[in-house]
């Protein structure tokens, strides 16, 4: 079990490393939004610090869904998910497994940037660790949730609208705990509950979400 | 008395408001190579996918050693070799690459014969080529070293579903292949194929015309 989900695992972040450019594409979107935004609305710093926690929280939301449009299509198109579904191991660990691939190369790289682009809005220094944290939590989140409606469209010509309009609704949880604790540490307040509430949607998505993504992709192949 | 892998009972299928098959019931013993012919659009696809597992819009029952295949998933999978009309190749991986990570998700499949295999299908000089660059027919090769990957023990207890495998293949390829097939069916493996060209080997070897069952 735990091979298959290595070598699924590895697999994909290797060809992620072979096609470096839609690599950089979720980033280039996230870097691109934040750096245009003061320029659209107004370089003030004390209004920019204000707003930062939802820019940067919005922004890398939409790069994370931006990039699940591609999680399955590859594989469907070459027949190759059509192979994993036919392996006698589970189905739940090779969907987990591209969730975590999908997350590696997408939200973590995210988390890593946001705080350079929050110095950019003039962020208050002492949230920066919790906008890191919330997005550590957050992303992974979206990564796995996404992969339902990416395992469900992957069949469709023009899946990629569908996606959107089935994962909004269930990211804006994410969204409104991840930004709010950002907020309330710009604030000095006391930022836990929002932690640990992201840390349930996360630990609940692990279990319940590649059961979804797995009977999604079975769906998607029998048609 | 050879055992019988797969029993397909009473099978209705159909596509577009078009039957494809109906009432349709074969076996599918130990040691038979049984070839489905018909014309493009006859359902060959469809009811290879079906036994396979892939497709699941269809009546009647496929048993395999006496279970429906959606309740032995596991076991079945595990039996079961399936070359698709994709290429089932990864093009951001080299043909080794592919092969290791085949051995791996689909374990009845022997990590140490991927060398021996890839002389098999003649792409011993490209094993560390990306398989973008490789032609049509040398990437359907390398899904079809696959082929060559089963242990011998395990022959009897396994079962190839092929489409179409020798598209894109040059002479030399079918003839390997054929030779291959022979050899483990010889050897106790059971085979499932559609092809639109005539196998050399009559040996065990039946057909089923599946023009006769849709409408």
């Amino acid at each position: 079990m735990i091979r298959i989900f290595w070598a699924e695992l590895s697999k994909d972040l290797l060809l992620a490393y072979r096609r470096k450019g839609d690599l950089l594409n979720p980033l280039l979107f996230f870097v691109m939004v934040v750096a245009l935004f003061p320029l659209g609305v107004s370089p003030a710093a004390d209004f920019l610090s204000q707003l930062a926690p939802g820019v940067l929280w919005v922004s890398a939301l939409l790069a994370a869904l931006l990039s699940l449009d591609n999680l399955f299509k590859a594989d469907f198109e070459d027949g190759t998910l059509e192979q994993l579904l036919l392996s006698p191991e589970s189905t739940y660990v090779i969907a987990l497994a591209k969730a975590v691939a999908h997350w590696l190369t997408t939200g973590l790289p995210l988390a890593l940037l946001a705080p350079l682009l929050a110095v950019m809005l003039f962020l208050p220094s002492h949230a920066i660790p919790t906008l890191v944290v919330t997005l550590l939590l957050g992303t992974p989140t979206l990564s796995l949730v996404g992969a339902i409606a990416a395992a469900l469209t992957v069949g469709l010509k023009k899946g990629g609208v569908l996606i959107s309009l089935l994962v909004i609704p269930l990211y804006i949880p994410v969204l409104i705990f991840g930004a709010s604790a950002v907020q309330n540490a710009t604030q000095n307040l006391p930022v836990q509950a929002y932690l640990a509430i992201l840390g349930a949607m996360l630990a609940l998505s692990i279990v319940l979400a590649p059961f979804a993504i797995a009977a999604s992709l079975r769906v998607s192949v029998s048609s | 008395m050879a055992a019988v892998l797969l029993d397909i009972n009473d099978l209705y299928c159909e596509r577009d408001d078009r039957v494809l098959f109906e009432h349709l019931s074969f076996k599918l013993k130990q040691g038979q190579i049984l070839q489905l012919v018909g014309k493009n659009g006859s359902g060959k696809t469809s009811l290879l996918r079906i036994l396979c597992g892939l497709y699941s819009s269809y009546e009647g029952s496929v048993s395999f050693l006496g279970e429906e295949i959606t309740a032995s998933r596991d076991a079945y999978n595990s039996a079961l070799l399936y070359i698709g009309h994709n290429v089932s190749v990864k093009n951001g991986l080299t043909a080794r690459e592919n092969l290791t990570w085949y051995a791996k998700i689909q374990p009845q499949l022997d990590e140490k014969l991927i060398d021996q295999a890839l002389a098999k299908v003649g792409l011993k000089t490209y094993e560390e080529v990306i398989c973008q660059n490789l032609s049509a027919g040398q990437k359907r090769r390398v899904n079809l070293a696959r082929l060559f990957m089963l242990d011998e023990t395990s022959f009897d207890k396994t079962l190839w579903i092929l489409d179409e495998p020798f598209t894109a293949i040059d002479g030399e390829g079918v003839h390997n292949l054929e030779q291959q097939m022979s050899h483990y069916v010889a050897n106790g493996g059971t085979v499932l194929i559609t092809t639109h060209q005539e196998l050399q080997m009559k040996e065990n070897l039946q057909q089923l015309n599946l023009d006769e069952w849709g409408t």
